[in-house]
């Protein structure tokens, strides 16, 4: 663990980057193992494969794992709901429903089948991009989603692109000025940051910028058509909240991070050496703080994918996270297991990305021993 | 432990988690106005008999602050109280046993942790019954995935050590190895995670709640009254703010005291990283 501080504002952040570290030890499995019997030995192809090229096979070593877990994630989600109690027909009829329509409505929507059934067909039909039809609105679910995912992946994209810079920068800075004034400042304001829920940074940014001085736009609504000028003016204030988000907790991590490249013994050899802090910074510590910052903030967009769920409700912007909590209120399974999915996608390849990137970057995570 | 040597930031820590408390704990008789009472017209600005204004039915605001304190803090402390317990036993169970066990929890953990907390509970919360008592279990189920990952790694380090090792060949049970060898030794470090974790629970609560998945109206609780009052900004009425802003106080002062916890605990291993 990279991390020191506390740390409790983004939900998932905080756990994975332990398991990044955790899975590259425990999961990396055998076959990675270069092993230089192997060859002689002659062994299965992925073992010659993994020998001669250490590091594809790792890359798809990963790979494989991540569809592994999407893959058991879609059934934990699929089954884990089938076991839970509740019914959708029993409670869209209300509890004095006749026996009788709550039949009617469970074969309607092919409740009555075997749950193992509906499962193969639900994730045949999600592999091919058919998520079924919604069973409040009976539109299909993929259309709404095609629509809605971009929207969110355009206001997470922005909220990126600004808050990537930002908080290595900010990090940088802090660490430049370790335990002296300006770190101090940054570390009790993100430490503030990181205990603000999302929705009160929202309403205190829609109550200042859009009601009291009318600069920004809310609600944050876009529509199909609109010019991309018009776009970016509505989306102002939702990303200005998330970048908040997720700039303290991106910013602390990168800190903590570079402070532990500082604190090593080369970097104590280098300033024993007599060597200027921008060589030691440039030739010593940079190179080895690349691995560990791409992957604090390959694990904060992660995060990000997942706070616009609030986000999005708070400035009533139209995307997947929106769409997922009206699905929840309104027990609109088809709706919620897509979402679900999906988010769930997203997070595990953006994790994925985070663990090959530091595998990239770091030349002793190849060989494993 | 020295009272002098608790820093600034830690007593503003300590006193404000004090006042909740102490709101939670004597909520009837420091509320002027009852929980659910309708008490004047709707958004009334703060001042004269109502000291923060009413609310968008006109129930008067401190009071349901008052008593939110009580629901908030008391199902946040409840979740993470049972979090623990759980990724506890379960964490140390793994450490201690090894093996399958060890393997089986662990590789479950990480399933459990593949999926977003926030996404896992509004699928669970989909189609299980609105009760108390299941949103306390499905956040406690959820937070216990990291107390699990934490506690074994803790408990991993300790399970190791010659008096745990001399405890075994004494013939001790699992059972008494777990609670009277590798508890005590790993309750330091894992007070600052339960602090961690009751920051996180207030967040989360309040996150549920605010989606409407949370607690159930009438009863007043911070996120569900920013829910509440929240159309109530767009005319420039500030009362979604105040229950939000009493939401951040709380996890701030919780991080706060923490931010101490923690410091004292990595200065007792020394070396020169401050990171």
């Amino acid at each position: 663990m990279m991390e020191s501080g506390p740390i409790t504002g983004p939900v998932a952040t905080d756990a994975t980057a332990g398991e990044t570290a955790l899975r590259s030890s425990d999961l990396a499995g055998i076959p990675a193992k270069p092993n230089p019997a192997a060859e002689e030995r002659g062994g299965t192809i992925w073992q010659r494969f993994a020998f001669r090229r250490p590091l594809a096979a790792l890359i798809l070593q990963r790979l494989g794992l991540s569809v592994g877990l999407l893959f058991a994630v879609s059934l934990m989600i699929f089954g884990g709901i089938e076991a839970l109690p509740g019914d959708f027909a029993t409670t869209y009829l209300g509890q004095s429903a006749t026996p009788q329509a709550v039949e009617n409505i469970r074969q309607d929507l092919g409740l009555d089948r075997p749950w193992s059934e509906r499962y193969l067909s639900w994730l045949g039909g999600a592999v091919q991009g058919d998520f079924g039809t919604s069973w409040a609105s009976r539109n299909s679910v993929s259309e709404q989603i095609g629509n809605r995912l971009g929207n969110s992946l355009f206001l997470a994209f922005f909220a990126a692109l600004v808050s990537v810079p930002l908080a290595v920068g900010l990090g940088m800075l802090a660490v430049q000025f370790r335990n002296r004034l300006p770190d101090k400042i940054i570390n009790v304001i993100s430490l503030a940051a990181i205990s603000l829920p999302e929705f009160f940074i929202g309403y205190l940014l829609i109550m200042y910028f859009a009601v009291e001085w009318g600069v920004a736009t809310f609600p944050a609504t876009v529509y199909n058509g609109m010019g991309f000028t018009d776009r970016l003016s509505a989306i102002a204030l939702p990303v200005a909240t998330l970048v908040l988000v997720v700039l303290a907790h991106m910013m602390r991590m990168t800190r903590a991070a570079i402070l532990n490249v500082m604190s090593s013994a080369y970097v104590e050899t280098a300033e024993l050496k007599g060597l200027g802090t921008f060589r030691i910074i440039a030739r010593h510590a940079a190179p080895n703080a690349v691995a560990p910052v791409i992957n604090v903030i390959a694990l904060n967009l992660a995060y990000l994918v997942v706070g616009v769920v609030v986000v999005e409700v708070v400035f009533v912007y139209p995307g997947m996270g929106q769409y997922m909590v009206d699905a929840v209120t309104v027990r609109d399974m088809p709706v919620v297991q897509a979402c679900g999915l999906i988010f769930a996608a997203f997070y595990i390849f953006l994790n994925m990305a985070a663990d090959i990137l530091a595998i990239l970057a770091n030349p002793r995570l190849r060989h494993p021993r | 432990m020295n009272l002098r040597t608790i820093p600034f930031s830690a007593w503003i820590g300590i006193i404000g988690i004090a006042i909740a408390i102490f709101c939670a704990l004597f909520a009837p008789l420091l509320a002027p106005f009852g929980e659910r009472e309708v008490v004047g017209d709707v958004w009334l600005p703060a001042g004269g008999d109502f000291l923060l204004g009413t609310d968008n039915l006109g129930r008067d605001l401190l009071s349901r602050l008052i008593y939110g304190a009580r629901t908030t803090i008391f199902v946040a402390l409840a979740a993470t109280v049972i979090s623990f317990a759980l990724g506890m036993i379960l964490s140390f169970t793994a450490a201690v046993t090894g093996g399958f066990v060890d393997q089986f929890f662990s590789r479950f953990n990480d399933l459990m942790m593949a999926v977003p907390t926030l996404i896992f509970a509004l699928v669970v919360l989909a189609v299980l019954p609105q009760h108390l008592w299941i949103l306390v279990l499905v956040m406690a189920v959820l937070d216990s995935t990291r107390v699990f990952r934490i506690g074994r790694a803790v408990a991993l380090d300790v399970a190791v050590m010659e008096f745990v090792e001399a405890a075994r060949l004494r013939g001790e049970g699992t059972v008494w190895i777990i609670f009277r060898e590798i508890l005590p030794n790993t309750l330091s470090p894992l007070l600052a995670e339960f602090g961690l974790r009751f920051a996180f629970s207030i967040l989360f609560l309040s996150t549920l709640s605010f989606l409407g998945l949370g607690i159930q109206p009438p009863a007043a609780d911070w996120g569900g009254m920013v829910k509440d009052n929240k159309d109530g900004i767009i005319f420039g009425i500030s009362a979604a703010l105040i229950p939000g802003g009493a939401i951040a106080a709380l996890a701030i002062c919780v991080n706060l005291v923490v931010d101490w916890l923690m410091k004292r605990t990595s200065s007792l291993k020394g070396g020169r990283g401050d990171a």
